[in-house]
């Protein structure tokens, strides 16, 4: 178990590098230049911002000096936004982002249970044919169709309503919350539900279920202890690709309803081309992506122990 | 039957066997690999339905431009943001006049004060409010809204402020469209600070044309003579326009040219790079072998939207280019080592078969082993990949053109106009819905579509239903 996490650990790093000189590599090949966007600098300005930003120096040091700070933790400076570090913009807002994404992903997870056992165990008669659709609709509805159909249904709500039940955008009370982290959670759990369904369909007929039946367990501990446990492991496998489908939902999804995360900050510096931001934000969400792969993974080994982890 | 005496036995009790040579023989023809495929995917309702609908969609947009033939860029400025049940009616009425020239009906001098009233009937040309004078007012401001002022909506848009002339009177020619406004007026007392506004006035605002229009637009047949009230039609627009009055059918069309042509293209090429690099990987084994999957991994470990994104900005789009050509290459750049690791397996599983060994025991050489065992094998997995690797890749595209990274404007794509009608989403939602659908169905065809073919092509991918 201690060699396997060392181990996935070490191949961790190395893929992180990977990405970090996968995005130095693509933004030193983005034609165009930094430094004048729209602006007239004079030759004097042009060489202090060079100096500024170390574009002055060769493309090889380059590398090294940003794999260095990089190694420090320190992603630089915002070309765009004034004396703002990239650490700065991500210390305050991936908390946000983190919990948009941390309650989108509890909704799916918990959804996709409980809707693909109960599919199960109605397979074939109406609860599953309606879910099912509607499992096959979440699949195909694009993330930024959900987040405009649901602001549109809040809006048509609170003009029923006659006030304002939940508020329509933004960000900072609970009750900003509900929407958009369900919006963002919606194509998950629908991918979750199926998955659930089939793995739970499988251990229905499973000899030990067919055994704790033949002893006469009550029908909810069979359920709970035997089917729903067993059913849950592959769903487990897969929360790692689920989180990165939430956290790249959640730039649509904070755009949509403005809310100050860092996606959406992510987004508006690729729209601005502000380059110290989008490599730093990339570089972090792919650091992040990558660690949560591996718990997801090492979790998983202590939750089934027919894994062995080797 | 040794109780029977031999000797009392007719002659004929006793015929002789003749061979049965029909036990060789099959009850039904024997079929091969892809008809058998074929057989079952028809019999499945939902794959075949969905096969229907991706044929009717191909149809929509390769021959659709031929039958529909709107631009999908001209404006159509009579019809901005039309909704597609809207009413497509409008008024001949004469040039527009200024006010001054025009009879201005007096206000009844009981009224209350700061009472709104329409001048004149409310037309897309103008719409033309009277009030009654606010004693201490030293002017006032008009404001319009599409919604009911009250304590959840403010008044809307500031039209116009008078100060000091004691007009009472404003018309506004502010982009009108034919729908139901609010107009408020709030009076200013001497030191300039707002009063409380007067009662909202609501208005219903006709569309009109002038004559001259009516046939520069080519409404009407040229030399037809209009009268005043005459009522015109306006160009048909089935699925209605944006909010820059282009023809949203034209534009779903073209759109779907982008959108399907990404969808299709780029997971065939980064499909066709995955078979040669998985099959590659497989063949020549060993080192070369963990190499060429080492570096796969890493590439699939790169975050693919941040990725798609980045490789976007750095080919760049040149003006006047349409950005389809960079979205497809960093899609084929970022998506073939899925298809490569599958493959890989294949190939690897395949060739320990004992068909592969009966095969090179009767003499096959390395050629026809490949030619005709390995590909026919992996085929029916590298399309079910296929069909999924669509709605991946249309959702790829629509998720960039929705954040602006894809398809540069004015070329349309379905994401783009989604980006484009989530502006109007409040007031004119199906310059969100018709993209949206277009988009969904699509996605849920090809879904439903790679489910099918699954199940028909591939015994050990099965789904168990």
């Amino acid at each position: 178990m201690f060699r396997y996490t060392v181990r996935r650990l070490l191949q961790g790093i190395i893929t992180v590098w990977f990405i970090a000189t996968a995005t130095f590599v693509a933004m030193h090949s983005v034609p165009g230049d930094p430094l004048i966007q729209n602006k007239a600098v004079t030759a004097q300005i042009r060489k202090n911002l060079e100096i500024k930003y170390g574009l002055d120096k060769p493309i090889t040091q380059q590398y090294l000096i940003y794999m260095g700070n990089m190694l420090k933790g320190d992603f630089g400076i915002s070309f765009t936004q004034q004396n703002r570090s990239v650490n700065d913009i991500i210390v305050k807002h991936f908390p946000v982002s983190a919990t948009l994404g941390i309650l989108a992903i509890a909704f799916a997870a918990i959804g996709g249970i409980l809707w693909g056992a109960l599919t199960a165990l109605y397979r074939n008669r109406l609860p599953d044919i309606v879910i099912m659709f509607l499992v096959i609709l979440g699949i195909s509805v694009p993330s930024f169709v959900f987040a405009a159909l649901g602001q549109l249904a809040l809006v048509h709500l609170n003009a029923l309503a006659g006030h304002t039940l939940l508020p329509v955008a933004g960000w900072g009370t609970v009750s900003h919350m509900f929407v958009p982290s369900i919006v963002l959670g919606l194509g998950t759990m629908a991918f979750l539900t199926r998955l659930m369904r089939s793995s739970m369909l499988e251990i229905v007929n499973a000899d030990y279920v067919r055994t704790a039946k033949a002893k006469g367990l009550p029908i909810t501990r069979i359920f709970l202890k035997h089917e729903l446990r067993n059913a849950v492991l592959p769903v487990i496998t897969v929360l790692g690709p689920a989180i990165a489908a939430i956290t790249t939902g959640g730039f649509v999804v904070e755009l949509v309803f403005a809310i100050p995360g860092l996606g959406r900050y992510f987004v508006q510096a690729v729209q601005q081309l502000d380059y110290t931001v989008i490599m730093g934000t990339t570089v972090f969400y792919g650091a992040f992506l990558v660690l949560m792969v591996i718990i997801v993974d090492l979790v998983y080994g202590l939750v089934d122990p027919r894994v062995r982890l080797e | 039957m040794s109780a029977l005496p031999a000797g009392n036995l007719p002659d004929n009790a006793f015929e002789p066997v003749t061979a049965e040579r029909r036990v060789q023989q099959l009850t039904r023809p024997s079929l091969s690999y892809w008809q058998d495929a074929w057989l079952r995917l028809k019999r499945n309702g939902r794959a075949l339905m969905s096969l229907y609908i991706i044929v009717a969609l191909l149809v929509f947009t390769l021959i659709g431009p031929l039958v529909w033939r709107v631009d999908p860029a001209s404006q159509d400025v009579d019809q901005v943001s039309q909704a597609p049940w809207a009413d497509r009616t409008a008024v001949v009425v004469p040039p527009y006049r200024s006010w001054d020239s025009a009879p201005t009906a007096e206000l009844q001098a009981d009224s209350k004060p700061l009472t709104l009233q329409l001048a004149e009937p409310a037309t897309t040309q103008a719409v033309r409010v009277t009030w009654t004078a606010e004693p201490q007012a030293s002017g006032y401001l008009i404001y319009r809204n599409i919604m009911l002022p009250g304590p959840e909506h403010d008044l809307g848009l500031p039209l116009g402020e008078l100060i000091g002339s004691g007009q009472t009177r404003f018309e506004d020619r502010l982009d009108l469209d034919p729908m139901r406004y609010y107009y408020s007026v709030v009076p200013l007392d001497a030191n300039g600070a707002e009063m409380a506004p007067g009662p909202p006035l609501q208005v219903d605002v006709t569309r009109v044309i002038t004559e001259e229009l009516a046939i520069t637009r080519g409404l009407v047949h040229e030399g037809t003579k209009l009268a005043d009230g005459d009522v015109v039609r306006l160009a048909l627009h089935p699925f209605g326009t944006d909010y820059l009055g282009r023809d949203l059918l034209a534009r779903l069309m073209y759109g779907a040219r982008v959108s399907l042509f990404i969808g299709i293209v780029a997971p065939f090429f980064f499909v066709i790079l995955g078979i040669l690099y998985g099959s590659t990987a497989g063949f020549l084994g060993g080192a070369v072998d963990s190499l060429l999957m080492r570096f796969a991994d890493f590439v699939i470990a790169l975050p693919f939207l941040l990725f798609m994104i980045l490789f976007k900005i750095a080919f760049g789009i040149g003006p006047g280019e349409s950005g389809i050509m960079p979205l497809l290459v960093a899609l084929v750049v970022l998506s073939w080592p899925g298809t490569a690791r599958l493959v890989r397996g294949q190939i690897l599983q395949i060739r320990e078969e004992a068909y592969i060994a009966a095969s090179r025991l009767l003499g096959a050489k390395t050629q026809y082993l490949i030619l005709r065992h390995m590909i026919p094998n992996t085929l029916g997995v590298i399309l079910v990949t296929l069909t999924f690797a669509v709605p991946s890749a249309i959702f790829t595209e629509a998720f960039l053109s929705f954040i602006g990274m894809g398809v540069a404007p004015p070329t349309p794509s379905w994401g783009s106009m989604c980006n484009d009608g989530l502006k109007t989403m409040l007031t004119h939602p199906h310059e969100l819905i018709f993209p949206a659908l277009f988009i969904s169905i699509t996605v849920l065809a090809f879904n439903l579509l790679g489910d099918g073919l699954r199940d028909a092509l591939d015994a050990r991918m099965r789904s168990r239903e």
